[in-house]
C-alpha cells in the first residue's frame, strides 16, 4: 500500500532546483567543455591553415575540403574503412549470431560457459597489445601464421602479409575480427536468452527443423540486437585507429591507411592542422549520423 | 527424447570440431605470446611449436625493468583517477536526473548522453590545443580529464537507469527522519548501488587502461606514458630482441585477463547494458 504521505514528501525531497543543478554541473561542464566544444571548435579550425608550432592561422575558406575530395589518398582511407565495415558485419554480426545460436542449443549448454569465456577473452586486452602480438605471428621469420601454413603443406601462400600493399589492410581486418567476433557474439547470447521458450515450442509443434527455427523464431526476435550490432560494428569501423596504427602506421605506402590514421598523419607528421581537422569533420559526419541513428534503436530495443 | 539421427550426429561432430578449432585458433595466439617470452631469440627463429627448453624468466624480468615496470605504474594513476572521478561525477548527474523534479531534466539528459554520438577522433586535434591553454598537456591530466569526460555519458547512462529501477521507500523515510538529499545520496543510494558502481568501474578501468589514441597525442614525456604507448616505444628499443617484448605484452595483457576471468558477470552487464565497443 502507497504511504499517505508519500507524495508529498517526494515532491519535498526532490524539488530544490539548485541541488540538482548542483549535482549535475561537473558532468554538464566535462561533457561540455571536452566533448562538445572541442567538435565545434573542429570545424572552425578546418577553416583555417594553421601549424602546431604557433599561433598564427590564415583563413583558408573550404579550401581543405576542396583538396580532401580530390586527393586519392582519403578515397583509400574511406575505401578501407568500409572494406573494414563490410568485412566486420559478416563476420561479427553474421558469425557472431550463428555461433550465439548454436551454444544456446542443448547438445553445447554444457560446454557453453567454456567457448563463451574463451571466444571473449580477446576483447578485453587492449588493441595495443593484440595489433604488436599480431605484427610478430605475421612476421615471417619467427610468426606463426606462415609457419602453420608451411606445416599443413599450403607454404606456398606463406607471405609477408603486413609488408605487401596487397593483403597488408587485410590482415589488419582479420585481427579485428579475432579480438571482436566474441565480443558481439556476447551480445547476441543475452539478447537470445531473452527469447521466450514457448515460441520455440510453438514451433516445435508445428514440425519446424532447427534452422527453420533460426530464422522464424531466433532471428526476428532479436532483430532490435541484429540492428544494434549492425550499427555498432559499421562506426567501430569507421572510427577504427589503433589497430591499424599499430601494425601498419597507414602503410606499406598508403595502402592500409585509414580516415582516423590518415587525420593522425596530416596532424602530426605533415603539420597540416587545418587539413587534419576537415578529415576529422568527415570522421565526425559519418559517426555521429550513425550513432544518432544506433542511439534510435536502442530505444526502441528498450521499450519492445 | 527420440534418437539421434544419423546425419544429427554427423552434424554436432562437425559443429563440435568447428567450435574447437576456433577455440584453438583464439587460445593459441595467446600461449604462443606467453610461451616465447620464455624463449631464446634463437628458439624463436627455429623452433616455432615448442615448448621453450628451459623457461627464461630473465626476459620477463627485463621487460619490467626497462619499461612495463614504469608504464604499469603511470596506467594505474591514470586509471585509479579515471575511474574514481568518472564514477563520483556520474552518479551525481544519475541521481540528479533519475530523481529530481526540474524543468531542464530532459534537456540536461540529451546533453549528458548526447556526448556519446561524438567519437574521440572528431576532438583529436581540438583537444590538443585546448590541453595546451590549460597547461595541462604532457601531464596525467592531459589523459585523465578527457577520459572521464568521455566517459560521463555511458556511465550515466548506465547509473540513471540502474537508480531508477531502485525502490524510494527507504529513501523517504530516510528524508522524515530528517537527512538531506546528499546524505540520501550518500549513505542509501550508492551503497544500495554497488552492483552498478562495480560495472562502471569495471568498465572504465578497461578504457583507460587501453586507450591509445590520446596517449599517443597528449603525452610527450617517455616517463609519463602509459602501457599502451609505452609498448610501443619498447618495440622501437628492442628491435629483434623479440622474446623480451613478447614478455612485455604478456605482462600488460595479464591484468586484463585476470580481470576478465574474476568478474566476467558484471562486465558482461555492463557491456550488453550499453551495446558499446570500447
Amino acid at each position: 500500500m502507497r504511504h499517505p504521505l508519500q507524495g508529498e514528501y517526494r515532491v519535498k525531497m526532490y524539488a530544490d532546483r539548485r541541488l540538482a543543478y548542483t549535482y549535475l554541473f561537473p558532468a554538464v561542464i566535462l561533457v561540455l567543455v571536452f566533448i562538445y566544444y572541442p567538435a565545434v571548435l573542429n570545424i572552425f579550425y578546418s577553416l583555417y591553415r594553421w601549424s602546431a608550432f604557433s599561433e598564427k592561422k590564415i583563413y583558408v575558406g573550404m579550401h581543405y575540403y576542396n583538396r580532401l575530395f580530390k586527393d586519392p589518398v582519403f578515397y583509400v582511407a574511406l575505401k578501407n574503412n568500409a572494406l573494414y565495415a563490410v568485412i566486420s558485419l559478416v563476420f561479427q554480426v553474421g558469425f557472431g549470431l550463428i555461433i550465439a545460436a548454436i551454444l544456446e542449443e542443448k547438445f553445447m549448454r554444457k560446454f557453453q560457459a567454456f567457448f563463451r569465456t574463451v571466444y571473449f577473452s580477446p576483447a578485453v586486452i587492449s588493441l595495443t597489445v593484440v595489433g604488436l602480438l599480431w605484427q610478430l605471428i605475421y612476421n615471417s621469420n619467427i610468426g606463426i601464421v606462415n609457419a602453420f601454413l608451411k606445416l599443413i603443406g599450403l607454404g606456398n601462400y606463406a607471405q609477408d602479409w603486413l609488408g605487401s600493399s596487397k593483403t597488408a589492410i587485410f590482415a589488419v581486418i582479420a585481427v579485428s575480427q579475432w579480438q571482436y567476433t566474441g565480443y558481439i557474439m556476447i551480445l547476441f547470447l543475452v539478447a537470445i536468452q531473452k527469447i521466450p521458450y514457448e515460441l520455440y515450442e510453438a514451433a516445435m509443434i508445428d514440425g519446424a527443423n532447427r534452422l527453420q527455427m533460426f530464422f522464424n523464431v531466433t532471428v526476428p526476435q532479436v532483430k532490435e540486437m541484429i540492428l544494434v550490432c549492425t550499427t555498432i560494428t559499421i562506426i567501430g569501423a569507421f572510427k577504427v585507429f589503433d589497430e591499424v596504427y599499430v601494425m601498419t602506421a597507414g602503410g606499406p605506402g598508403r595502402s592500409s591507411e585509414v580516415l582516423a590514421t590518415y587525420l593522425y598523419r596530416s596532424a602530426f607528421r605533415n603539420d597540416e592542422m587545418g587539413y587534419a581537422a576537415a578529415i576529422a569533420f568527415v570522421i565526425f559526419v559519418i559517426t555521429f549520423v550513425l550513432s544518432f541513428l544506433q542511439i534510435k534503436l536502442f530505444r526502441t530495443g528498450a521499450d519492445a | 527424447m527420440n534418437k539421434m539421427t544419423f546425419s544429427e550426429r554427423i552434424t554436432r561432430a562437425i559443429i563440435f570440431i568447428w567450435f574447437s578449432f576456433y577455440a584453438v585458433c583464439i587460445i593459441y595466439p595467446l600461449l604462443w605470446m606467453f610461451l616465447s617470452g620464455f624463449k631464446t631469440s634463437r628458439e624463436l627463429f627455429i623452433s616455432t611449436w615448442s615448448l621453450p627448453e628451459q623457461f627464461k624468466w630473465q626476459n620477463y624480468a627485463m621487460a619490467w625493468k626497462i619499461g612495463v615496470g614504469k608504464y604499469f605504474f603511470n596506467s594505474i594513476m591514470v586509471t585509479v583517477f579515471t575511474v574514481l572521478l568518472t564514477i563520483l561525477v556520474s552518479a551525481f548527474a544519475a541521481y540528479a536526473l533519475s530523481r529530481f523534479e526540474f524543468r531542464l531534466r530532459e534537456v540536461f539528459l540529451m546533453v549528458i548522453v548526447g556526448g556519446l554520438m561524438l567519437s574521440p577522433q572528431v576532438g583529436l586535434i581540438s583537444l590538443y590545443r585546448l590541453l595546451h591553454t590549460f597547461g595541462i598537456y604532457n601531464t596525467y591530466l592531459a589523459l585523465i580529464i578527457p577520459y572521464v569526460a568521455y566517459r560521463v555519458p555511458f556511465t550515466v547512462f548506465l547509473m540513471r537507469s540502474y537508480f531508477l529501477s531502485l525502490p524510494r521507500e527507504v529513501e523517504e523515510s530516510a528524508y522524515i527522519d530528517g537527512c538531506g538529499s546528499f546524505k540520501v545520496f550518500w549513505h542509501i543510494v550508492l551503497p544500495m548501488s554497488k552492483p552498478i558502481l562495480a560495472t562502471s568501474a569495471l568498465l572504465t578501468a578497461m578504457f583507460s587502461w587501453n586507450e591509445f589514441m590520446f596517449a599517443l597525442v597528449f603525452i610527450e614525456d617517455k616517463n609519463l606514458r602509459t602501457i599502451p604507448l609505452g609498448l610501443m616505444n619498447m618495440r622501437g628499443e628492442l628491435t629483434t630482441n623479440w622474446p623480451v617484448l613478447l614478455a612485455g605484452l604478456a605482462l600488460s595483457a595479464l591484468p586484463m585477463i585476470i580481470t576478465f576471468i574474476l568478474f566476467q558477470k558484471q562486465l558482461i552487464r555492463g557491456l550488453t547494458a550499453g551495446s558499446l565497443k570500447g
